[in-house]
């Protein structure tokens, strides 16, 4: 690392899956500058990039999907740290949903139906419920019909727009089955996407996490332990940040953990996610 | 070591999360202080999935009670923190941190700064601001519904043109009205908000006045007339004025002032009950316009006396801008000597001739009337009428 990376700002990569990623940052930017941790982020239209940014040392901190975090570690070898999640990060569920009058009862049942599932490289809405199904002894690619719902493929899901899709594909039925997060679904009903009562819960996952902190494993621990500790030091009692922590989902930021990654993990190289990116990391 | 003993508890019985059972959650959540607990039970299906997804969102901790299937234990984080307001109480100067709150409510802390720039009383406030709304709630009326058009007769085509072109002239006035108060509201602080409800219908009045003035225009068979280049020139130099108490100055207190002698004029000399019901109607709405800006210039002025030099200034400056402008435009003024004359025989245009004369001099009384009713000397008052824009607006 060069003499003028150690002491520049700390950069943190974000991905940009809607304006207001803008006004989070530059709103954190002042916190931490107070708190002796002067940040600068940068922005990616797309996680592989920032990915590939993280590994090469563009960046310092990748703010990361858990597919990114886990293609990080796959094209690293393990090389990478996660360092930080949201507590809303932690402990999450898809659910497979049904219409209420549907006559499916186990995931067997889906052989030859159609389910709705978000964007194709959604970790919650797409990749772990298939590996759900797949658990079952199906091939959800080729013993279903899988309705992907791509809105802005390459940002992992993280713009709800194809989930709400898929929840509109189960109530027009135009699939048999549809896949949500668990707080998505009472947004969806709540919001009039679907009618309270016209759908049932049908299968849940067990719980998964979600986004994380990345760094390299390299990355000098000075350099990191400025912007942790403010991080997990962030209240959002602070008026000073309170707007930012509603904007980006949570209450509390904690120290990350990565059991919360294995469905992924293995949803991943089940379908062969990254294909030879993933063989060539591998080999 | 904390208290985990349940402080109270909740029985949902069959109610699920999407079915409202999060109301009576918070309800519970908020009587209690942070770190206490609340046991929850309930047997709607999937209760356990929809409470723990709740809690993540909320930033909740839940837990199963050990043994006891369908009961839970939620933390509670305690009331927001909030700033508590007064309804009464005006401040001098408004919070940042207030947003779009009214004043006597809780407001939670931590909202986004909207960046009002006008967020100090002195900037905004008047007296009689309750009045004034009061009246021009009551005093709304309908182009459709109060004008009586079947009356309007069919005049001569020199007097429909002239009523045309005064017409024009009024809606493009009435514009000006509208676009400068409403560039304003959007600046004004909340806590300020009978200045921005009484802003808002002088908006909403200016409105009908376009509309309704448009529509005289086009009743009668001469449809409506030129607009001329230095009546925009003048209407702009008001749009352009960024400070409030200056352009409510030179709107309220010259423009429009000026514009209440012109709407008596006008009634007076109507060819038909429709003209002259659209300009009474009007002149009762600029009225309060008028008391609004009058009333503004007067609170700042008792605090700042000298902020009426800079209000002389304004009206000199606006007055040097506009000085190669040759005057009231000729459209204007020839639509004015035909409409007061009744005709263009030689008769009817000396006597519209005299009556226009007689109806600037008016303008010209009634203004420095009303700036020595703001305590301008009535040097002063003479000199800065005689600044006025040519215009009128």
């Amino acid at each position: 690392m060069s003499t003028s990376s150690a002491n520049r700002a700390l950069r943190i990569g974000a991905v940009a899956y809607d304006p207001k990623v803008v006004t989070i940052w530059e709103g954190f930017k002042p916190y931490f500058a107070k708190h002796g941790a002067e940040i600068d982020y940068v922005l990616y239209s797309t996680y592989d990039a920032q990915v590939d940014a993280n590994l090469s040392g563009a960046v310092d901190v990748a703010w990361n999907s858990p597919l990114a975090w886990v293609k990080s570690q796959i094209v690293s070898r393990g090389a990478c740290r996660a360092i930080a999640m949201r507590d809303s990060d932690r402990d999450l569920t898809t659910k497979i949903i049904v219409r209420a009058s549907s006559t499916l009862s186990k995931l067997a049942d889906l052989k030859g139906k159609t389910l709705a599932v978000g964007a194709s490289d959604s970790p919650q809405a797409t990749l772990i419920p298939l590996g759900l199904v797949a658990d079952s002894g199906l091939d959800p690619r080729r013993d279903c019909r899988v309705l992907y719902h791509n809105v802005m493929v390459g940002k992992h899901g993280d713009h709800v727009g194809g989930e709400r899709d898929a929840a509109k594909a189960l109530a027009s039925g135009a699939a048999d089955a549809a896949c949500v997060l668990d707080a998505n679904y009472a947004v969806f009903i709540n919001e009039g996407t679907l009618d309270p009562g016209a759908t049932r819960v049908f299968a849940t996952t067990p719980p998964f996490d979600h986004c994380n902190f990345t760094t390299r494993a390299d990355l000098p621990e000075q350099r990191v332990k400025p912007f942790l500790g403010a991080l997990l030091g962030m209240s959002f009692q602070d008026p000073e940040v309170r707007v930012f922590m509603e904007l980006e989902g949570l209450k509390r930021w904690l120290p990350a953990r990565t059991s919360g990654y294995a469905q992924l993990e293995k949803a991943v190289e089940r379908f062969d996610f990254f294909g030879s990116a993933a063989s060539s990391a591998r080999s | 070591m904390p208290d985990s003993t349940p402080k109270s508890r909740l029985d949902l019985e069959d109610l699920a999360l999407h079915e409202g059972a999060t109301v009576l959650l918070r309800r519970v959540l908020s009587q209690l202080a942070t770190g206490e607990w609340c046991e929850v039970c309930g047997d709607s299906a999937d209760l356990a999935s929809q409470l723990a997804a709740w809690c993540r969102k909320e930033g909740l901790r839940c837990e199963s009670r050990q043994g006891v299937a369908g009961t839970y234990r939620i933390e509670s984080a305690g009331p927001a923190l909030a700033i508590h307001t007064s309804r009464g109480n005006v401040s001098e100067t408004a919070a940042l941190n207030w947003g779009l709150a009214p004043r006597g409510a809780r407001i939670e802390k931590g909202g986004p700064d909207f960046g009002f720039t006008l967020r100090q009383k002195r900037d905004v406030w008047a007296r009689e601001l309750n009045a004034i709304y009061s009246q021009a709630t009551a005093n709304q009326w309908s182009a459709a519904r109060d004008i009586p058009w079947p009356e309007l007769p069919k005049l001569s085509t020199e007097v429909e043109s002239a009523v045309g072109q005064i017409m024009t002239f009024l809606t493009e006035n009435e514009f000006a009205a509208l676009y400068v108060p409403a560039r304003f509201i959007p600046r004004i602080h909340p806590h300020y908000r009978e200045v921005v409800e009484v802003l808002a219908m002088q908006v909403v009045d200016e409105a009908r006045h376009a509309e309704a003035f448009t529509r005289r225009a086009e009743a009668g068979c001469a449809g409506l007339g030129t607009t001329a280049t230095s009546g925009q020139l003048s209407l702009k130099t008001l749009l352009e004025e960024p400070d409030f108490t200056t352009a409510t100055f030179l709107l309220c207190v010259m423009g429009e002032g000026t514009f209440l002698t012109l709407l008596k004029f006008l009634a007076e000399h109507a060819p038909d009950p429709v003209t002259a019901m659209l300009v009474r109607l009007a002149h009762r709405d600029e009225a309060r316009h008028v008391a609004f800006g009058t009333e503004h210039v007067r609170y700042v002025f008792e605090r700042e006396p000298e902020t009426r030099l800079s209000m002389a200034a304004a009206v000199e400056r606006r007055s040097q801008m506009l000085a190669s402008i040759s005057g009231l435009s000729s459209y204007v003024h020839d639509a004015l000597v035909v409409f007061a004359g009744g005709g263009i025989s030689v008769s009817q245009i000396r006597t519209g001739s005299r009556h226009v004369a007689e109806l600037q001099r008016e303008m010209d009384r009634m203004r420095r009337e009303r700036l020595q009713s703001l305590r301008f000397e009535p040097a002063v008052a003479t000199t800065m009428s005689a600044y006025h824009t040519k215009n009128f607006m």
